[in-house]
């Protein structure tokens, strides 16, 4: 079988380029999909039988949780490919990943609260779907704290790698916490064995939303893996010619 | 084995150390991740005597009881095997129903009745619009009450979400 498909991946130039040309193609589809699925849920789907108005929240919420999740997974995959083939660009990825993470994780865990207070009747519980997705976001800031304070990049990117590669245990926890204990938060609506609990009209905006924030990080990824090979090859000679150019 | 092996078997490694190190931790600590305790296992005497817990589960159809003039309330939660009576005086959430899943968090008073001092509401996982929940009500609705207990509720989180008459019958219409 033929790698060289592969290892060009590995190559910081190509890389670079590579994320330059591909970032309008998912950041205007993302931007365009986001208004769509906004509008389909917050005005186009029908209010819920119980939760009224209110249930809305979902449309940010859940892809919002969703995407710390996934995004999470690719960083930690990242990093496993950093390690086992010492691919540089891949801690780079790995390292671009953390900070768009922790944001969904941050969006997610907020806009749960306040979904929580007028649905629940509290803003937090020490629930284990809410605690699992809490810890999601320490190892996010954990993952970037400990790139932070050291000053090698290589030391850096194999010591965070190894914290990324442990952390994902902690993703199927997430998931199934609320299958696992008694819980406070219901279980999944969309993400589980058989059809979605949600009926058709509610059910597309939030998969489109799902998409749209797939797109949006992916757009959101491939600006930052920039960055990060720019801080990288900030001494390379094919970077000097690039920008010369 | 060539050095890239060497690391791809180490990652693998930290990856299955760490699953199984967590769910010897997990499982050590099942009561402690627990979010609330299931009537079954109250009534079993599985909660420790005297102190705070959760209790968590279905209000029981037609069970709400207001005292008049007061915020008092009493109400039954059910897992479908056992029941426990609950007194609460206070505020109850927008989405407290009849049939439907609630936590409570409180103490067990000498009679046997659960002394809530919070009450949170517990929805179930599924989503349609008014008109659906209408309809099925009035397929479902009035052979609900035989089928209720018949639903076989396992214990713990799924009893809610594994009563599917209760959830899709909303006890107030919207």
């Amino acid at each position: 079988m033929n790698w060289t498909w592969f290892h060009r991946f590995a190559s910081p130039p190509h890389m670079y380029r590579l994320a330059r040309r591909l970032t309008p193609w998912f950041a205007w589809p993302a931007a365009v999909l986001i208004v769509v699925a906004l509008y389909g849920g917050l005005v186009l789907a029908p209010p819920d039988y119980q939760q009224g108005e209110g249930f809305r929240m979902i449309y940010v919420h859940a892809p919002t949780a969703w995407m710390s999740l996934m995004v999470y997974t690719t960083m930690a995959f990242a990093a496993a490919v950093g390690l086992i083939w010492r691919m540089k660009v891949a801690h780079a990825a790995a390292a671009a990943c953390a900070p768009i993470g922790a944001s969904f994780t941050f969006a997610a865990l907020v806009t749960g609260s306040l979904y929580g207070e007028p649905m629940w009747g509290t803003w937090w519980e020490w629930d284990p779907r809410l605690t699992s997705e809490l810890i999601l976001f320490f190892l996010y800031l954990g993952y970037m704290g400990l790139r932070g304070a050291i000053e090698d990049t290589q030391r850096a990117d194999r010591t965070s790698a190894v914290l990324a590669v442990v952390g994902v245990v902690n993703v199927p926890i997430i998931h199934y916490s609320v299958t696992w204990w008694n819980s406070l938060h219901q279980a999944p609506s969309v993400m589980r064995l058989g059809k979605p609990t949600l009926s058709g009209a509610m059910l597309w905006p939030l998969l489109a939303m799902l998409l749209a924030f797939t797109l949006l990080f992916v757009a959101l990824l491939l600006v930052r893996l920039r960055a990060e090979i720019l801080a990288r090859e900030r001494n390379a000679s094919w970077l000097r010619e690039e920008l010369a150019a | 084995m060539t050095p890239r092996q060497r690391r791809l078997t180490l990652v693998i490694g930290i990856i299955a150390g760490v699953s199984i190190a967590g769910t010897l931790a997990l499982s050590a600590f099942r009561r402690n991740v627990t979010f609330f305790f299931d009537p079954s296992q109250v009534v079993a005497g599985q909660v420790p005597a005297g102190e705070h817990f959760r209790l968590g589960g279905m209000v029981t159809q037609g069970s709400l009881k207001r005292a008049p003039g007061s915020l008092e309330v009493q109400f039954v939660v059910t897992d479908f095997s056992h029941n426990v009576p609950v007194s609460y005086t206070g505020v109850l959430p927008d989405l407290f129903r009849e049939g439907a899943g609630v936590v409570a968090h409180g103490h067990l008073g000498p009679d046997g009745t659960f002394i809530a001092d919070e009450v949170l509401a517990k929805h179930d996982e599924k989503y349609m619009p008014p008109e659906v929940a209408r309809s099925l009500k009035r397929r479902h609705g009035e052979s609900r009450t035989e089928t209720e207990p018949g639903a076989s509720a396992p214990a713990g989180a799924t009893a809610p979400a594994a009563a599917p008459a209760a959830a899709a019958t909303p006890s107030t219409s919207p």
